[in-house]
């Protein structure tokens, strides 16, 4: 899985592009669990995140973190998914000995996933 | 006449936020003319045990910054009647208000009252040392606590106010609480209006991270970008009886409040949104919407509320070992495979019994892993400026200094060209949840005696 990809490569109509072109998010942490938010810049690009933005393409993302259970929450009222991701703070902020241990950066992590998006909604975005 | 409306704002969202801050919130509560409060929120889950240690070696157990931090706006509050809600008690509640009793005195308001939340403490006495013992944590301890402290609710600080106090001082209470407790205060909600007691939280959820919900931690230039980002306005919560509320920011100060602001920081730190729990509501953030409705301003609204749970979340900080990091710079000319070897050095010294740690900054470093699997996977990756970082984890701090020191020695044996090493050694402290059922404790105020009451 690629982490990060040069938008165009245009395919029947989409554009692939990374998650941050279309969508914001953020982290937390509790203890060696991170949650991440992908809230859509607008309401019209929702719908290719919950479809594409998955549990299993976010395992891959954290592979070489070893992550647990990670379950995905949909919240269309506000246009976004929260990611519940286990285990992938090496111990957590007390424990770990990464530099970052809240995992504040991962966000920008998560926004390097790509998503094809139809072309005519890409306008405009951000 | 407007509605009654009641304002909270924002002076700290944790320990070390900017001291300017509090300022132009307290001149636009005052401003806007109606009952209102701010809340300092300054612990962070380790922060407490830093206070207990510091209070055992002889200085202060309470925020280190808390004479900083009230100076500029304690006496026009009181004047003013904005209320201050605060967890810069820390270790030691009763210390920090006699602190602020001082101040007030000394700024000719010392007629304020002074409230002390306690109960918090579990290793304050016998009883709940053993009561802590009797339950089970996660993860196991395998140190000496340093610090226990169970999330107190809102309830003994909304009392707090009901008796008169001007400012509540708190050690460890849910960060919500510390917005909840005044609106129980001022609105007279029931403590099982959960819904109310939901949408009190979801404001206090907003507001206790301080600027994070109005343009700080947010700026990306380009994609989201925030005007005059060195000077965010940090966020005000208005409030109305039916618990529906806008989030604005101090008046004249840079930032921004939108739908994208109050969207990311609904969201931080929560896990499953049908059920976030607080010691006072389960609140379930799924239905709640927000709208941009003028200027700086998003009304939330949707907020529902489940009955609180039965057990108090406590965070127990124990004694974890000694770290030890060290780091050095590599540029120019092959400074990636450089730094790659003086790892491969470094790898074969760690002091025996050590976990550790490398990442060259520049190829990688916050979004690796503890195992090294990403900086294995960017074996090709070429940097002309990058920085080793070593990081050991010891039982002893004779053992931490020792994996530093490695560092510092590959001025002269480690490879070509390597400079600007920094080492430190500090103490580690981890920290584990356990929950006590929330009979078994009791939260409660005293109001500080004063010679000038």
């Amino acid at each position: 899985m690629p982490e990060t990809a040069t938008p165009g490569e245009p395919s029947s109509g989409t554009v692939t592009v990374p998650l941050h072109a279309v969508a914001h998010a953020r982290t937390g942490d509790k203890g060696n669990r991170l949650n991440a938010s992908v809230i859509a810049f607008r309401p019209e690009l929702f719908a290719p995140l919950v479809e594409q933005v998955t549990e299993d393409r976010v395992r891959a993302l954290f592979a070489h973190r070893c992550p647990g259970r990670i379950s995905r929450h949909v919240l269309p009222n506000l246009g976004a998914l929260n990611f519940v991701i286990d285990d992938v703070l090496d111990g957590g902020v007390n424990q770990s000995l990464n530099l970052d241990g809240h995992g504040k950066t991962l966000s920008f992590l998560l926004l390097t996933l790509t998503v094809e998006i139809p072309e005519g909604l890409l306008s405009g975005t951000g | 006449m407007e509605a009654d409306v009641f304002r909270i704002g924002s002076g700290a969202g944790f320990s070390g936020d900017r001291l300017d801050a509090p300022g132009p919130v307290v001149d636009t509560l005052i401003a806007a003319g109606g009952p209102s409060a701010i809340i300092f929120e300054t612990l962070g889950e380790r922060t407490l045990a830093l206070a207990q240690l510091a209070r055992r070696s002889g200085g202060a157990g309470w925020e280190p910054l808390l004479e900083l931090l009230l100076e500029p706006v304690l006496a026009r509050c009181v004047r003013n009647g904005v209320r201050i809600i605060g967890n810069f008690g820390a270790a030691d509640p009763a210390g920090a208000a006699r602190l602020i009793a001082e101040i007030a005195a000394r700024q000719g308001v010392g007629q304020a009252r002074i409230a002390v939340v306690r109960g918090d403490d579990l290793l304050e006495s016998a009883e709940t040392v053993a009561l802590l013992e009797s339950v089970r944590c996660e993860p196991p301890l395998d140190g000496r606590p340093v610090a226990a402290n169970l999330y107190l609710g809102a309830r003994a600080i909304a009392e707090a106010l009901d008796a008169g106090a001007d400012i509540v001082v708190t050690g460890r209470v849910a960060d919500p609480a510390l917005a909840l407790g005044p609106l129980v205060h001022h609105f007279g909600w029931d403590w099982d209006d959960w819904d109310r007691l939901a949408a009190g939280t979801l404001a206090g959820h907003l507001l206790e991270c301080g600027a994070q919900v109005s343009g700080g931690y947010f700026a990306d230039p380009g994609r989201k970008d925030v005007p005059d980002a060195h000077d965010i306005g940090f966020p005000i919560a208005e409030m109305t009886a039916d618990g529906g509320f806008t989030i604005t920011k101090a008046a004249g100060t840079g930032g921004c409040v939108t739908p994208a602001t109050v969207k990311e920081q609904i969201l931080y730190e929560v896990h499953d949104p049908a059920g976030y729990l607080t010691p006072d509501v389960v609140l379930d953030i799924t239905g709640v919407t927000v709208e941009q409705v003028g200027p700086d301003r998003v009304a939330v609204a949707g907020a529902r509320g489940r009955p609180r749970p039965e057990t108090l979340k406590a965070t127990v900080c124990y004694e974890g070992g000694w770290l030890g990091e060290g780091e050095i710079s590599y540029a120019g000319p092959n400074a990636a495979a450089r730094a790659r070897l003086a790892l491969d050095v470094l790898a074969r010294r760690i002091p025996p019994g050590c976990a550790w740690r490398g990442d060259i900054i520049g190829v990688t470093s916050v979004f690796g892993d503890d195992a090294g699997r990403r900086l294995d996977g960017h074996a090709g990756a070429a940097g002309d400026d990058v920085r080793v970082r070593l990081a050991v984890a010891a039982p002893d701090r004779r053992s931490a200094e020792r994996g530093a020191q490695e560092v510092l020695a590959l001025y002269t044996c480690g490879p070509a060209g390597g400079g600007g090493v920094r080492t430190s050694v500090r103490p580690r402290i981890n920290t584990a949840s356990a929950y006590l059922p929330r009979a078994a404790v009791e939260a409660r105020f005293t109001m500080l005696e004063t010679s000038h009451a």
